[in-house]
Order: C-alpha cells, then structure tokens, then sequence
C-alpha cells in the first residue's frame, strides 16, 4: 500500500546549510497492517506522513501510495491522492462552525458522491465510532475524546484504502486510547493500511504489532520483520 | 509491493470480505453524479457566502457601501454629461445665422430681403420676425413690459433668420460674409461659436469621467481583495482541513469568489439606487431651471440596461478582486502549517 525507497528530507536553513529530517528510508506497509512509527520529537515522524500526505516532497528518493509513484503526480493530483488516504490528527482539526454530521460529511462533498450516498456513509461512520446520536451536535459540545471519535470517523468515511494516524491518543487517557486503537484495529482487519505515530510507549507494548522506530531521521528498527521472522 | 507495471491505475487491494462493495460503488460515481455534485456546491457556496455576509451586517454594509459610493459616482456624472449631451444635441443641428437689419428697414422690404435669401442655394429657409413680433415676444419672456411701454419706440431692430444646408463653421462664415455685405444689414450672428466651446467641454469632460471611473473600479476590485484577503485569513483552519481531505483549489475557491461577486453585484445595486435617489432629488430644481430657458426638457434617468449593467459589471469586479486575493493569498494557507 505504501512503499518508500531511500527517502530523504532536507529543510533548508535559512542562512545556509540544512536539517535532514529523513534520511534514506525505505519501508513498506502492506494493505490490513497496523503499524506504529515511533520517535522522539523532531526525529522525523510528521515529516514522513507530510510526505506521504504529499504536504512536503522528499529531497530525494521514492514513494509510492496505492500504486501511484508520487513524484509523477503534479499539484494537481495532489487532491485526489489525499482522497485515498484518511488521516486522524493529535488536535482533531474538526471545524466547529458547523455541525457532527457536517464535519463527517465534509471529504465526501469534497469528492463530489452523491447526496443520497452521503447521509448513509456519514451515518454508517458515525455508528462506527459509536457517536450517531450526536450527529447534530457541534463538536465543541463533545469530550475530546468523542471529538477524536469524530476525526476519525471523518478519515475513514470514504473508506480510504490508508489511514494515517499522528499521535491520536496523545491527549487521551488510556480507556479512551484502548477504544480508539480498538477502532483502528478494526479498520486494518477489514484490508486498510493503518499507520500510527505516536510516542506513547506503553500503547505501543500493549498491541503486538509491527513498530517502525525513527532517530534523527534514520529508521533504526523494524519490530514487524523480527516478529514474522523476516 | 511489486513495482506497479500501470502505475496511475491504482492496484484493488486484497478485497476485505465485509466490504466489498465500496470500491466499486465509488467507481460507479459516474459523470453525472460529478456534475451534480459540482453544481450542487456552486449552489451552496454561493448561498453559504451570503449566509456569511448576512451574519456580520455591520461589516458587510460598510463594504458594500464603500463599493456602492464609489460605483455611484461615476455612473452619476455619467448620466449627467448624458443630459447635457441630450439637451445640447438639438444646438448645433439648428444652427443658424440671426441677421439683423437696420432699424429703418420697413417690413416688407423685409420680407422682400428674406424672400430673396430663402430663393438661395445654399439657405434650406428662413424666418421672419418683424420688429413687432420681437417686441412682443420679448415683453412676455423678459417681464420688462412696463419699461418697455415707457420707452417712446420699438427699440428692437427687424431679424431674419437665416437656415443654411450646410452647417459647416467653414460655410456658415462664408455664408455670415455674404450676407453681411447687403447694405440692409446691421449685423449678422452667428451663434455656434460657443456651442463649439461647450461641446469640446463636455468631451473633456467625459475623458475626466472615464479615467474617474477607471480608478474607482480600481478601487472596487480593491476593496473586495481586501475583504476576501480577511475572509481567508479567518477561515484558515477551514481552508487546511479542506485541503487535508482532498478538497482541490477550485473548492477552496468557490466560496470566496462567490463573496467577491455578491459584495459587487450588491453595490452595483445600492449604487443604481444611489443614483435614482440623486436624480429625484436634482430633478424638480432642473425641471424648473429648464422651463425659465423655456425648455421642454427633462433629465434622463439611468435607464433599465443600465440599471442592469450596472450591477453586474461591479459583480465582475467583485470576481475579478476575489479572484486576485484567491490567487494570492490562498498558497499562504497550507497544510505545511499544521
């Protein structure tokens, strides 16, 4: 689903020289994997789902989402690669002008389906996430995290084949974080490639799946390939 | 995950036995599910922008104030100079020459000069008006009718009135020449000289009024990037999400550009109003300043095409000043800032 070859990231400092936030990486996530990616800050998390996402592109190197190299795609491309791809941020990014269902509904009128199609898709996530008696409710009015709940059932409402994940559970306690790595757990088991950043260790030693740790922009372990024995 | 021979098709994962439908209801979405839904969110964003002009009324009115003010003025001299226009254009197509003859000149000598005027090539006719009709016409338009009766004499001398074919300045002095070199002539005027002059003023005056209205719908488009550059300052976080979930450009888009059109088109209205509003209120002192010049004219309104026009060549501008804030300022809001 998601495969990347020697990727590298440099920002440019102004004044001269540059940080590299990735450097030379290469991974594959295959369809139906949960996978977390861990790190401290700044050593290259965000950098790799903006990257993916196609929010910044790599230095150098190569990456392919769905069968789509992305250096062949132009900006204006970079929307409908976006459509395939459903991501849940630490700070929700709901939009609280507007309400639940609107929020959900938000990538589908996006993507053009049809309005008919809308409500029930938007109500099949919202049951989903075990919020649809909130549908009229303005997100503000919700615990952060049904408002997680929220964010995640608009990432997931188009049924993206990859869903990406930055530190979800960052402001969550552990039975709200249990439930939404239940989700999630979910979501790979019906075929999506789930990726999870996230630097919350003791999440990590609790679910027995593939962990992809990054330092200073190296990816130095990959727990999945010891555990199936690669 | 084997290099992809074709690469732009995306490859169908392994197909999850709970789902399967999805991916192909999504495929089906056919062309007209996108047209449809293209034009279903033409509808909304230009309903939601209205909705969003309408919740910040005070904002929303100086604006189109600001606009209405500043399309008001030009459209307004406008259909001034087109008054003055209409009400000169009769001017010069009648011209003539008033010859004035000497006051001795008895009435049908008179007659006998204009008859043998009017019998010329290059006159189309001519008109009498002996020294009792002038007095006459001059005692009921000068209100002077008693200084008049007090004087021992007709003080007026005997006119005729001379209507060449050709109007030309170059013919009518040759013809003003002529026919001044007839012994019974006192004098012969001609009066287009400062028809010229004001004619020449009003085109001046029309080259002021466009270049005033170069630079105020300069203005306009101005005013609406201004507006449309704040209204994308504040929906910022919208626009990222927006952009985040595979909204393109032109989504982002639409909804400011239908903003910039209603801020237009709704000044243009307000200034078509402003403008009626100006003629009501000059129109009674006009009519009155026209009837003392024994005038049967009236001012010309803005007319209906105009009124028309109007707004939405100011709804354009509206378009074309979101258009230029849109492209501008929407790169500063990305999602690299999350």
């Amino acid at each position: 689903m998601i495969q990347l070859d020697r990727v590298s990231k440099r920002y440019p400092i102004p004044g001269g020289g540059g940080k590299d936030a990735l450097r030379q990486v290469s991974l594959h996530l295959p369809a139906g994997e949960l996978t977390f990616l861990t790190g401290h800050s700044g050593a290259g998390k965000s950098t790799l789902l903006k990257l993916i996402m196609m929010i910044e592109r790599p230095t150098a190197g190569e990456i392919i989402v769905d069968g789509l190299p992305l250096n062949r795609i132009g900006s204006g491309g970079i929307p409908l690669l976006r459509r395939k791809i459903g991501m849940v941020h630490q700070n929700h990014q709901l939009l609280f002008d507007r309400s639940v269902y609107d929020n959900v509904a938000l990538p589908l009128i996006i993507a053009g389906f049809p309005r008919a199609d809308i409500g029930k898709r938007v109500r099949a996530a919202l049951d989903k996430v075990g919020l649809l008696d909130k549908e009229k409710l303005n997100p503000v009015m919700l615990s952060g995290g049904e408002q997680q709940r929220i964010g995640i059932a608009r990432a997931v409402v188009n049924k993206p084949p990859l869903l990406l994940a930055d530190e979800p559970t960052g402001n969550l306690d552990p039975a709200l974080s249990a439930e939404i790595m239940d989700l999630f757990q979910d979501f790979a088991r019906v075929g999506v490639a789930v990726l999870i950043a996230t630097h919350d260790l003791s999440l990590i030693a609790r679910y027995q799946h593939r962990l992809l740790s990054l330092r200073e922009g190296r990816l130095i372990a990959d727990r999945g390939e010891d555990i199936h024995g690669a | 995950m084997a290099r992809n021979a074709t690469p732009l098709k995306p490859r169908r994962q392994a197909p999850p036995p709970p789902k399967p439908r999805a991916g192909a209801r999504a495929a089906r979405s056919a062309w007209h599910h996108r047209f449809e839904a293209w034009r279903l969110h033409h509808r909304d964003s230009a309903v939601d922008a209205l909705r969003r002009m309408r919740a910040t009324p005070t904002a929303t009115a100086m604006t189109v104030l600001v606009i209405a003010i500043a399309l008001a003025l030009p459209a307004g001299i406008t259909v001034l100079l087109e008054n003055a226009r209409a009400a000169t254009q009769g001017w010069d197509g009648n011209a003539h020459l008033s010859v004035f003859l000497k006051r001795d000149i008895d009435s049908s000598r008179q007659q006998a000069l204009a008859g043998a005027w009017g019998a010329r090539a290059d006159v189309e006719r001519v008109q009498v008006v002996t020294r009792e009709q002038a007095l006459a016409e001059f005692r009921e338009l000068s209100g002077f009718g008693e200084v008049l009766d007090a004087l021992p004499d007709n003080p007026l001398p005997p006119l005729v009135m001379v209507f060449p074919r050709d109007t030309t300045p170059g013919a009518l002095e040759t013809l003003q020449k002529q026919l001044g070199e007839a012994r019974e002539v006192d004098l012969v005027q001609l009066d287009v000289q400062w028809v010229k002059r004001l004619h020449a003023m009003l085109e001046l005056a029309g080259r002021i009024v466009g270049a005033l209205t170069l630079a105020l719908a300069l203005a306009v488009v101005l005013v609406v990037v201004n507006t449309i550059r704040l209204a994308i300052e504040s929906r910022r976080e919208e626009i990222v999400v927006v952009k985040i979930v595979g909204g393109t450009d032109g989504f982002v888009r639409r909804p400011f550009l239908y903003t910039g059109f209603w801020y237009g088109l709704a000044g243009g209205l307000v200034a078509v109003l402003l403008v009626q509003i100006a003629l009501l209120w000059i129109g009674s002192p006009v009519d009155q300043l026209t009837a003392l010049y024994e005038s049967e004219y009236s001012l010309i309104g803005m007319g209906w095409i105009n009124a028309v026009v109007l707004p939405l060549f100011a709804g354009l501008l509206g378009l074309m000043g979101a258009w230029l804030a849109v492209s501008r300022h929407l790169q500063d809001v990305d999602p690299h800032l999350l």
